[in-house]
C-alpha cells in the first residue's frame, strides 16, 4: 500500500475520533440525565455550591459537598464515570439545611455536576473539575 | 450482603426546640459497583445499598438514592431540624432486599 499524506491524515483522524467516542458517550449520558431531571427546563448557575477537592489522589473516596438553600432535591453526576449517576438527595420537611456531604468514586479526571431543583420549580447547576491521580473503578 | 453490615450514627442527645443539628452516618458495606472483575476475568455482580432515608417522628429529613459511584462504607452528613423530643430513624436499603435500621432518641434541653 502506498503511504500518502492524505491517507495518513485520514487514518489519524479516524483513530482520534475512535478514542474520543467513549468520552463523548459518557458526557452525552450525563447531559441526558440532566435533561431527564430538569424536563428540559433552563438551568441557572447561582444558588448552588458544590465543594470538591481540586486534586483527588484516590478516586475511590472523593469527599464532596452540595449546598443549595431552598432546594427540594439535588442530583449529583460524574460525567466521566462508566455510569454518570452518583446520588440524588431529596430533602424532607425536617431538613435543617439543604446541604449534604458524602464520598464518591471517580474513574478519572472529570467534571462533577450537581443540579438542584428549587422549591419554585426552577433548576440550578454547579460544575467542578476534579483531577484524579488513581481512578476508582477497579478494572 | 447480610454479614458485617454495621450502621453507625453520630447525632446529638440533646437539642433545643427548633434547632438545626448536624447528623453524621456511616454504614460498613463493600458497595460492589458491578464494574470490577475477579482474577478469572468474570464481572463481580453489583451489590450496593441503593437507598438511605432518615425520618424524625415519622417526618422525612432526607431521602438519598445511591448509585454504584458512592464509595465503600457510605458516609452521609446532613442537617436536621428538631421540633420536639422524639426518635430519629435511619434506614438503609440493600440491593439484595435487606434493610438495615438504627434509631437515636433526641431530648429537648
Amino acid at each position: 500500500m502506498e503511504f500518502t499524506r492524505r491517507g495518513a491524515l485520514a487514518v489519524g483522524a479516524g483513530v482520534a475520533a475512535t478514542l474520543m467516542l467513549p468520552v463523548r458517550g459518557a458526557m452525552a449520558a450525563a447531559d441526558d440525565m440532566i435533561a431527564e431531571f430538569t424536563g428540559g427546563a433552563s438551568v441557572g448557575d447561582s444558588g448552588i455550591t458544590l465543594t470538591t477537592p481540586e486534586i483527588a489522589e484516590n478516586g475511590n473516596t472523593v469527599p464532596i459537598e452540595v449546598d443549595a438553600p431552598g432546594a427540594v432535591s439535588i442530583l449529583v453526576l460524574a460525567s466521566g464515570n462508566p455510569t454518570p449517576d452518583v446520588a440524588t438527595f431529596n430533602f424532607g420537611p425536617l431538613a435543617g439545611a439543604q446541604r449534604a456531604s458524602t464520598r464518591i468514586r471517580l474513574a478519572g479526571t472529570q467534571d462533577v455536576v450537581a443540579v438542584a431543583k428549587m422549591a419554585d420549580g426552577s433548576f440550578v447547576q454547579a460544575r467542578n473539575t476534579v483531577k484524579v491521580t488513581i481512578g476508582g473503578c477497579g478494572g | 450482603m447480610a454479614s458485617g453490615v454495621k450502621p453507625r450514627v453520630k447525632a446529638p442527645k440533646k437539642a433545643s426546640a427548633g434547632e438545626s443539628v448536624v447528623i453524621k452516618t456511616l454504614i460498613s458495606h463493600k458497595m460492589e459497583s458491578g464494574q470490577r472483575k475477579d482474577s478469572d476475568g468474570n464481572v463481580i455482580p453489583r451489590s450496593i445499598i441503593n437507598r438511605f432515608t432518615c425520618d424524625y417522628n415519622g417526618q422525612n429529613i432526607i431521602d438519598v438514592a445511591l448509585a454504584p459511584a458512592i464509595s465503600t462504607n457510605p458516609y452521609f452528613e446532613f442537617e436536621a431540624t428538631i421540633p420536639e423530643a422524639g426518635e430519629m430513624k435511619f434506614t438503609w436499603y440493600d440491593d439484595d432486599g435487606s434493610v438495615y435500621e438504627t434509631a437515636k432518641t433526641v431530648e429537648i434541653g
